[in-house]
Parts: C-alpha cells; sequence; structure tokens
C-alpha cells in the first residue's frame, strides 16, 4: 500500500497481521500500527494505543484529527489500510458481543417511524438473531435501559419528538441493551442540554465501577480531566495517551492543537495528490 | 456498410440533440439531481398530449409549451410536496412523474383514435427517418430536425455561457448564492425549464431515451476525467457527440454480428454513451479502475527501493 | 357509466377474466406496498425507477434465446427470468459505480436506468425482425397490458407477490435495522451488504412481475406512492406496513375494476391515478404527519399564545394598578394593553374578538376591557406558570433575569399540566409564593423593540 512507503519508524508491516503476544490478552483494546486513508488520503497513521480495564478514556483532538475514525476502523466498519485493532485480545469480529457503539445522533435519520423503545431493542437484535421478534424479556429489559437513562416514560415516543438530550440518552440506553464490556461513544455530549450532560457522566462512572472499558470521543477540553480518568490526544497520530492528569498537559495540547505543527496534514494532503 | 449523406444528417441530428442534453445534464448532476432527468422526460407526456388535444396538430410552438409547462410543473410539484409533506426527494419525484405518466398515457389514449401520436414515438421516436423532413434554410435544404435542435443547443449554450459563474455557485453552494443576491430557486427553475425544452426538441425528432442517457451519462464520465467544471463541460459534449457518431455506426453494424437487420439508433446512441462510460470508468488517468491497480502493483515493486533510501 | 350490475359485478370479482386481472393486481400492489416501505425508509426510492428500467434488456434477450431455442418466445416466465437477470445486472451495476468512483447514488442510478434502457430499446428494434417469430406485444412490457393475462400468469404473480410479502415480513426486524442506522447494523455483525442485497432482490422480484401488469414505468409508481401515502398516518414502522400494503391493495383492485368498466382506460395508468389520488388524500388529510392537521394544529398553538399572552399582560397591568398587594379584577385602559407586546392595533383587535368568544372578556366601556371571572382566573395561572418557569430557569439552568422572560415565553405554552406540577415540586421548597410569585424581574410595561 502506498502509505506503507512514508511509514519509516516500523519498517514494512506484514499486512493482515495475527496478534503478536505484546500485550496481555485483556486489554480491552489495542492498536498497533493503524493506519485509515479516505480515497488515499490519511487521516489516522500509525495509531498505537493500549486501553487498560475499567477507564474512564476520553478521546480529545481538534476537527478532522480522525477522532470518530478512530472507533469506526475499530469496529471494522471503515476499511484499515494497514494495522489491526483487537478487542479483548480478538479481532473485532470475534469480540462483537463484548463492545457497544453509540454513533454520532446526526448519523440517523431521526424522522423514522420508531419509537424510543423500538431503538432501544435494536441493542438486542445481535442477540436475537435473524428472524426472531423482540420478546417480552427483551422490551422488559429495554424498559429498564431507559429507566436508567432517566427517560423511561418517553418509551413510547416517535423519536423525533425527543429533544436533543433525549435522543442521546436513546443511544446510550441502546449501548446498554448490548450488555458490553467495551462501549465506544461518539461525541454523546455533542449539543446535548446540562441535565443530560450531567446524567451521561454519571452513567459512565457506574459502567467504569462496573470494571466495564468507556471510549468516549469528546471535544470540550474544560471538562476533560473531571469526565475521565485516562486520555487519548489525537491529531492524526496519537500525540499522547495515559493517566488524564499526566496527560493533559500544556506541552501536549500545543502538539495536539498547535497550528504550525500540522506539517502531517500537509503530508497527506500531498500524498492524496502525488497519485493522481 | 453504406454510408449515406442520409446517415451524415442522422449523426449530426443525433449530435447536436446530445450536444444539448449534456449542457444542462452537467449541472444536473453536480446538484445531485441526475434523476430529475428521467422524471421530466416522462412527465411531458400529458403536457404534449394536451397540447394536441388542443390545437388538434403536432405543431412544435404548442408542443414546446406543452412539455416545458409539463417539466416545470414537475419540479415544482416534487418541490412541494418534499416540502410541504415532508417527503424524501427521491420519493417526491417518482409520485410526481409516474402521475403526470399515467395522466398523459390516458389523454393518448383518449386522442389515439383520430391521431398518430403513440407514447411509443416518445420513448425512441425516430431518428432514423428525421432527414426525410427536411426545411430550406439560407438556400440549403437541411432536415427539420437539425435545425429544431441546431436551435436548442445554441440557446442552452448561450444560457451556460452567459450564467455560467451563477450556475456554478448555486450548484455548489445554494445558499451562498441566495445571500449574494442569485436566486438557486430561479436558476433551479430555469434548469428545469432547459431540461424540458431540450426533452421537447429531442422527442420530435430522437426520442426521450437519447435525452435521459445524454444528460446524465456523457457529464458522469467527463466527472470521471477532471475535476474542473469548464473542462467538464467540454469533455461532456465531447463525448456526447462521439456517443451520437458510435451509436449510429453500431446501429448498422452491431445487428448483423448477430445475424439481425439494423436496430434503432436511439437505443444504440445511450449504448455508446455507457461504453465510453466504461472506458472512462476502467481508464481514467486519475482514478480508473485498471489504472488504479497498474499503479498499485508498481508503487508496491518500487517500496524496497524507498526503503533502502530511508535507512 | 355502466350500470350498477356491471360495476358490482367487477367489484366483487365476478367474472373469471376480471378476477384474475384485479387479484394480481391488488397481490402485486400489497407486496410492491411492503417492499417499497422499506426501500422509501432505506431513502432509495428512486433505485425502483433505475430497476425497472434495467429489465427492458432481459425482456428482448430472453425473447431472442426462446426463439432460438425453438419456441414462440412469448413465455411468461421466460421473458420474466431475463428480466430478472438484468435487473440484477443493474443493481450489481449500480452498486459497482457507488462503490468504486466518486460518482454519487443518482448519478448512478441514471447511468443504469437509461443505458439499460437504451439496450433494451435497441435489442427490442432487433428481436422484432427475427424470421418467423413475432415480437408483437414485448413492448406491452413497457406500459403494461392487463387485459391479456391468462391463469398461469396469475398464478405466478401471486406466488412471487406472496414470497416477496412474506420475506420482507419476515425480515422486517433486519431492514428496519439497515434501514435506520446501517452503521450500528454493521458494528453488530449484521451482513448490511446482503441485507441491501436481499431488499433490491424484493424490488426485483416485485418490479419483474409488475411489468406484466402494469408495465415498466407505472411499477415504480407502486413501490413509492403507497408507503409515502402510509408514512403520512402513522409513525410506527408495523402500523406504516400494512397500512402501505392496503393503500397498494387497493389501488391495484380499484383501479383493475375501473380499467375493466372503461376498456379505453389502460389499467396500469388508472392504477397509479388511484394510488396518487390515496396519496394526495393523505397528505392533506392524515392526521399525524398530513398538512391541514399540522396547520390547524399550528394555528391552535398560536391562537394559544396569543391567548396567554393577552392574559398575561392584563393580568400584569392589574398587578400594577393594584394599590395594595391583592389584584382585583377591575377594568383596564386598552392603551396600556397595547404597550405590554408589539400587537399592532388589528392584531391586538383580532385576539380580543377571540378572547370574547371564548367568555374571558365582559364588556366594558370603550376605551377599556375587563377580564370575566372565568379569563381572570386563567389570567392568574398563566402569569403564575410564566413566573414558575422563569424562577425554575433563573435557579436552574442559569439564565440571567434579564433574558428569562424570553427564554420562558417560549416554552411555556407548550408546558403539560404533569410539567407544572414538577415545577412546583422543584420550587415549593424555595420559599416561592403561590399562587401567583411576584416576576423576578422588573415588568417593562412600555412598547418592547421589534424582536
Amino acid at each position: 500500500m502506498h502509505t506503507e512507503s512514508l511509514n519509516t519508524q516500523s519498517s514494512f508491516p506484514p499486512k493482515n497481521t495475527e496478534p503478536r503476544p505484546e500485550h496481555p490478552p485483556e486489554v480491552p483494546l489495542a492498536i498497533h500500527d493503524l493506519t485509515v486513508a479516505y480515497h488515499r488520503k490519511p487521516v489516522l497513521w500509525d495509531i498505537e494505543l493500549n486501553i487498560p480495564e475499567g477507564k474512564l478514556v476520553g478521546i480529545v483532538g481538534p476537527n478532522g484529527a480522525g477522532k470518530s475514525t478512530l472507533l469506526k476502523a475499530c469496529l471494522d466498519l471503515i476499511p484499515k489500510t494497514s494495522g489491526w485493532a483487537h478487542i479483548y485480545g480478538k479481532p473485532y469480529r470475534k469480540a462483537r458481543h463484548r463492545v457497544a457503539y453509540v454513533p454520532q445522533r446526526e448519523s440517523v435519520d431521526w424522522d423514522f417511524p420508531v419509537s424510543a423503545l423500538d431503538v432501544v431493542a435494536m441493542g438486542a437484535y445481535r442477540r436475537l438473531g435473524w428472524f426472531r421478534r423482540v420478546n417480552k424479556a427483551e422490551t422488559e429489559r429495554a424498559r429498564n435501559a431507559l429507566d436508567q437513562v432517566g427517560i423511561a416514560h418517553l418509551a413510547d415516543r416517535q423519536i423525533s419528538q425527543l429533544s436533543g438530550g433525549q435522543q442521546q440518552r436513546v443511544f446510550l440506553a441502546r449501548a446498554l441493551m448490548q450488555d458490553a464490556d467495551l462501549y465506544l461513544m461518539d461525541e454523546p455530549f455533542a449539543a446535548v442540554d446540562a441535565a443530560t450532560e450531567q446524567a451521561i457522566v454519571k452513567l459512565l462512572r457506574t459502567l467504569s465501577a462496573q470494571g466495564k472499558t468507556c471510549l468516549v470521543v469528546h471535544h470540550d477540553l474544560a471538562t476533560v480531566t473531571t469526565y475521565f480518568d485516562w486520555l487519548v490526544l489525537l491529531n492524526m497520530r496519537v500525540v499522547a495517551s495515559g493517566p488524564a492528569e499526566e496527560t493533559f498537559t500544556r506541552e501536549n495540547l500545543q502538539k495536539t492543537y498547535g497550528g504550525k505543527l500540522n506539517l502531517l496534514e500537509k503530508a497527506a494532503e500531498a500524498l492524496g495528490h502525488s497519485i493522481d | 456498410m453504406n454510408w449515406t449523406s442520409f446517415d451524415t444528417w442522422i449523426v449530426v441530428v443525433g449530435a447536436l440533440c446530445a450536444v444539448a442534453c449534456a449542457l444542462p445534464g452537467c449541472f444536473l448532476v453536480l446538484r445531485k439531481m441526475s434523476m430529475m432527468g428521467d422524471a421530466i422526460s416522462h412527465a411531458v407526456l400529458p403536457g404534449l398530449a394536451i397540447a394536441f388535444l388542443i390545437t388538434g396538430t403536432r405543431a412544435s410552438v404548442p408542443m414546446f409549451i406543452g412539455a416545458a409547462t409539463a417539466g416545470v410543473l414537475t419540479a415544482l410539484f416534487t418541490q412541494w410536496i418534499s416540502k410541504l409533506g415532508n417527503v424524501d426527494r427521491g420519493a417526491a419525484m417518482g409520485i410526481v412523474f409516474t402521475t403526470l405518466f399515467a395522466v398523459g398515457l390516458i389523454l393518448i389514449r383518449q386522442a389515439a383514435d383520430h391521431v398518430d401520436l403513440d407514447p411509443g414515438c416518445v420513448l425512441y421516436g425516430a431518428i432514423e427517418l428525421t432527414p426525410l423532413d427536411e426545411v430550406h434554410f439560407g438556400g440549403f435544404a437541411i432536415p427539420r430536425a437539425a435545425l429544431v435542435n441546431g436551435v436548442v443547443l445554441i440557446a442552452n449554450l448561450i444560457i451556460v455561457l452567459s450564467l455560467f459563474k451563477e450556475l456554478k455557485l448555486s450548484a455548489f453552494d445554494p445558499d451562498l448564492a441566495n445571500t449574494l443576491g442569485f436566486s438557486s430557486q430561479f436558476l433551479h427553475y430555469l434548469l428545469m425549464t432547459m431540461v424540458a425544452i431540450t426533452t421537447v426538441a429531442a422527442f420530435e425528432s430522437v426520442g426521450s431515451i437519447i435525452v435521459i442517457a445524454m444528460l446524465i451519462v456523457p457529464p458522469a464520465t467527463a466527472l470521471l476525467l477532471t475535476r474542473s467544471l469548464p473542462a467538464m463541460l467540454w469533455i461532456a459534449s465531447g463525448t456526447a457527440a462521439a456517443s451520437a457518431l458510435i451509436g449510429h455506426v453500431s446501429a448498422i453494424v452491431v445487428p448483423g454480428w448477430f445475424g439481425f437487420d439494423a436496430t434503432t439508433t436511439s437505443g444504440m446512441i445511450a449504448f455508446a454513451a455507457g461504453l465510453l462510460f466504461f472506458l472512462a470508468w476502467m481508464f481514467s488517468p486519475s482514478e480508473g479502475l485498471i489504472v488504479n491497480q497498474i499503479r498499485q502493483k508498481r508503487t508496491q515493486m518500487q517500496e524496497p527501493v524507498m526503503e533502502e533510501s530511508n535507512g | 357509466m355502466p350500470p350498477w350490475s356491471d360495476i358490482l359485478e367487477v367489484l366483487t370479482l365476478q367474472t373469471y377474466n376480471t378476477r384474475l386481472v384485479v387479484l394480481s393486481t391488488s397481490l402485486l400492489g400489497i407486496a410492491a406496498g411492503l417492499v417499497g416501505a422499506f426501500l422509501l425508509l432505506r431513502k432509495r426510492s428512486l433505485m425502483g425507477d433505475a430497476l425497472s428500467h434495467a429489465t427492458l434488456p432481459g425482456v428482448a434477450i430472453a425473447f431472442a434465446v426462446m426463439v432460438s431455442l425453438g419456441g414462440t418466445g412469448k413465455s411468461l416466465p421466460g421473458l420474466l427470468l431475463g428480466a430478472t437477470i438484468s435487473g440484477v445486472a443493474g443493481i450489481v451495476t449500480m452498486l459497482l459505480i457507488r462503490n468504486t468512483t466518486r460518482l454519487r447514488d443518482d448519478v448512478a442510478m441514471g447511468f443504469v436506468l437509461s443505458v439499460f434502457f437504451g439496450i433494451g430499446v435497441a435489442s427490442l428494434q432487433m428481436v422484432q425482425n427475427i424470421p418467423g417469430a413475432s415480437a408483437a406485444g414485448l413492448e406491452s412490457f413497457i406500459y403494461g397490458k392487463t387485459a391479456s393475462m391468462v391463469h398461469s400468469d396469475f398464478i405466478l404473480i401471486a406466488v412471487v407477490a406472496g414470497v416477496a410479502s412474506l420475506v420482507s415480513l419476515a425480515l422486517t426486524k433486519e431492514f428496519l435495522l439497515l434501514c435506520f442506522d446501517d452503521g450500528f447494523a454493521a458494528s453488530q455483525g449484521w451482513p448490511t451488504l446482503m441485507l441491501d442485497m436481499a431488499l433490491l432482490g424484493l424490488v426485483t422480484a416485485v418490479t419483474v412481475i409488475g411489468l406484466q401488469a402494469v408495465g415498466l414505468i407505472l411499477v415504480i409508481a407502486f413501490l413509492i406512492t403507497p408507503p409515502t401515502a402510509a408514512r403520512f398516518w402513522t409513525n410506527n414502522l408495523v402500523p406504516m406496513l400494512f397500512l402501505s400494503a392496503g393503500i397498494g391493495g387497493i389501488s391495484g383492485w380499484l383501479g383493475a375494476s375501473i380499467s375493466a368498466l372503461t376498456p379505453q382506460l389502460p389499467a396500469g395508468a388508472v392504477i397509479v391515478l388511484v394510488a396518487a389520488a390515496l396519496f394526495l388524500i393523505s397528505m392533506l388529510f392524515a392526521p399525524a404527519r398530513g398538512v391541514i392537521p399540522r396547520l390547524v394544529r399550528q394555528g391552535r398553538l398560536r391562537r394559544k399564545v396569543d391567548r396567554q399572552h393577552l392574559l398575561r399582560a392584563a393580568y400584569e397591568i392589574l398587578e400594577s394598578m393594584a394599590s395594595d398587594d391583592e389584584t382585583r379584577n377591575i377594568p383596564l385602559p386598552m392603551d396600556a394593553l397595547q404597550g405590554m407586546r408589539t400587537w399592532t392595533p388589528h392584531q391586538l383587535g383580532k385576539i380580543l374578538r377571540v378572547a370574547r368568544r371564548e367568555d374571558h372578556l365582559e364588556p366594558a366601556v370603550p376605551g377599556m376591557i375587563r377580564l370575566s371571572e372565568p379569563g381572570f382566573g386563567e389570567a392568574a395561572r398563566v402569569t403564575r406558570n410564566h413566573r414558575l418557569w422563569e424562577s425554575y430557569l433563573i435557579n436552574y439552568a442559569d439564565i440571567a433575569p434579564s433574558h428569562v422572560d424570553r427564554d420562558a415565553d417560549m416554552v411555556e405554552h407548550i408546558l403539560g399540566a404533569d410539567l407544572v406540577s414538577e415545577l412546583e415540586a422543584d420550587l415549593d421548597s424555595r420559599d416561592i409564593v403561590l399562587p401567583v410569585p411576584p416576576s423576578p424581574h422588573p415588568i417593562q410595561t412600555e412598547p418592547r423593540a421589534e424582536a
């Protein structure tokens, strides 16, 4: 692949690598040498990341830093140019049942003819498998999940009649339905009211207390250290990753958000064009 | 093959019509409204039928007016249904054009007893017969279809050249166009009117299937080859004209391979346009599938060399 | 106008031929309604358009092949098999264009539609000249030719429509997930590409059997119009599916019946017009999402807002006029009312007329207005709600007192009784004086600047 030729640190990464025993098998998410390109323009370079278990992880970085892309690549939603991402030591397709994904709210059509409860019940579809309908037990679980996010009374509302914060809570409830160990959330705090933000934080803490791991794409630097105990600073590559207080330094932020730094972006641009 | 001046005229008429379509087609494709061409070309049927029932002749002017009205109404109804009823644009378009087409079919059936207007002629046209219907123009005898399509081509050319900046802006960013005072609504309906009139001109001579194909396929081909709008217009026009030539030649030649007589030129023009698209798809220097494959192979072969230079 | 006995005979399927035709189009309508609903929710309605045009080359080629094998070439299953194959080829081309180029969905559809149709027209012309075989009638696949249906055609249509309906019902859950959130579906391990292919496969099946009945252009309407109409009636998927199937079925039944009664009307076109009429009715009158009910609701809300504004303005004037702590219901000058909001005299006149009609006002001397007893009570309630909400916003949402009036104004009109009691509970502990607490900000009695 063309991106590999620019990759100077790791020489010639073999494609489709089998997991090497570099990390203990129980690491919730281990990413090695991950590169992702859209239309030949790399958006993630050489990602190396190990997320420890039971942490609340914030992924922070400027617009276009590849935060959402990172989650999608971990979930096999977009092809990887090189490298791999392993969940509890296994490729994603073998560890699906342990992962819950909360997409960005704008990714779906909220005018769709379904109720909040219907959407939450979708979290059970994988468990149910082909052809089987949503049964009573799962409906009950869906109601509980809605209750957990504090909107049980809105279960039968059509989703367009919910506020932005309530829609986000529906998505969270759907993730809860999946009963996963690793939660990947794409900007759950985007454009929600203060009450919802607090409810989400509370929920994250509960999950974390149960030993679950949450990766949350976040964009509000002011709240980063209060919400999360582990941080990943991302700008096309991992600038820093570690415990929140240690990682959230001026220097690291400068590296992540600094204007002049983005040589990488220019290089990616050039690479995108050079082959034309 | 026995090429006569007859064939030359067929190609000329086809090319004029094809280029006339490709020009507004570029903007349709850029506005993500490719299917509007198809919708309008079906929906002009009731306009034609009503014009016909009122005047009782196949005279050009009432037909033009009827079809242009039907075309603009299609765009208007689509807009209304999708805005007022909160309906997906594609679905709104589908409902409008199928309904209008059904109305057209019924009207034509009512008139069918005393006139020769059949829906088949709207779709395939009879480009092979166009050279028979000649008009005298400045001392030359030229086919009427060449004159009609030529006039439409020139009109489209004038509109595209004089409003190039506005069309470009409103295709790219309708909101900005509005704030700058170029009503993108107006440009939208102007484009729809162009499409409708072009469709009718073609219906008269070559059939609307060419129109649908020429509105979409040459601009799509051009889009695979360039990212600049002026170049896109040039390439689309060139591809459209080439399709007319290739289409007519293959209408004569290809059926022979299977032991058939010649077939309709209009269908084969659409086919030829598809063929050119396929070539661009595979061999476009910037993003052709096969070109990409070859490039990837070459990069892979070069890789060890680069590794060495890095180390 | 045919006599009633004839109409009844057709509608109740008395004659054999009509029965075949009407049953076929009804079943077709039901199947198309179900499949089309998912197509609509996937935002791919026009895919049916491209697909139906793409079936034409298959019809012509199947005819040629069957003739060369020594048949008449007119066997319906054979022709439809050809149509299916070229329809699938059209879908594959579409998906390939979309996935390997920068071109968007609409271009891919337009390309397949026009080029396949062009090839179809050209090959139809070719096979028409096959010596010894009559291809006449193949063109009916473009416009439909319902009348020529025979028993075996009916069986074919019924079986395919039935299977397509059952499959789409069996896969409701999977299709729902695909249409609503394909990214989530993929992350859950559902084979989204396969589900998409399954959906398009069903569309192909419906289109192909629709070719015979209504023709390739009008079958598009069968796939698009009923589900779009059904969407106006409900916000839930399952009722929408059944409504869509029902509207499709009724269109097929009524359309084919009308056409049977008036032979000069082609069935396909009448069916499409019936469906369009049902669509129009749904769009205008359906209570859930129809245009007119929505306008009525908006008008009602506007009147409610106007009424509440009027009553609150009157109450606040009465408050300022009261000499002691107790606000009494006395006549108040119209000018003061005019000063409270940016009403034009015309608007105010209209609002007052409505208020009189609703018995919120009592007759008073010219230039003055006087609230009725119920009007006064309502005014106190409205003012109280407004102030409760304002206090809530100030105390809990950190909104500046200078802005709170406008913000409260935006939401208070849609507050339900349950929310008000919640507010009361919240504010109860905070020494808020009920029934009408004082305004948390100075009340402006001068006309405001235009917002």
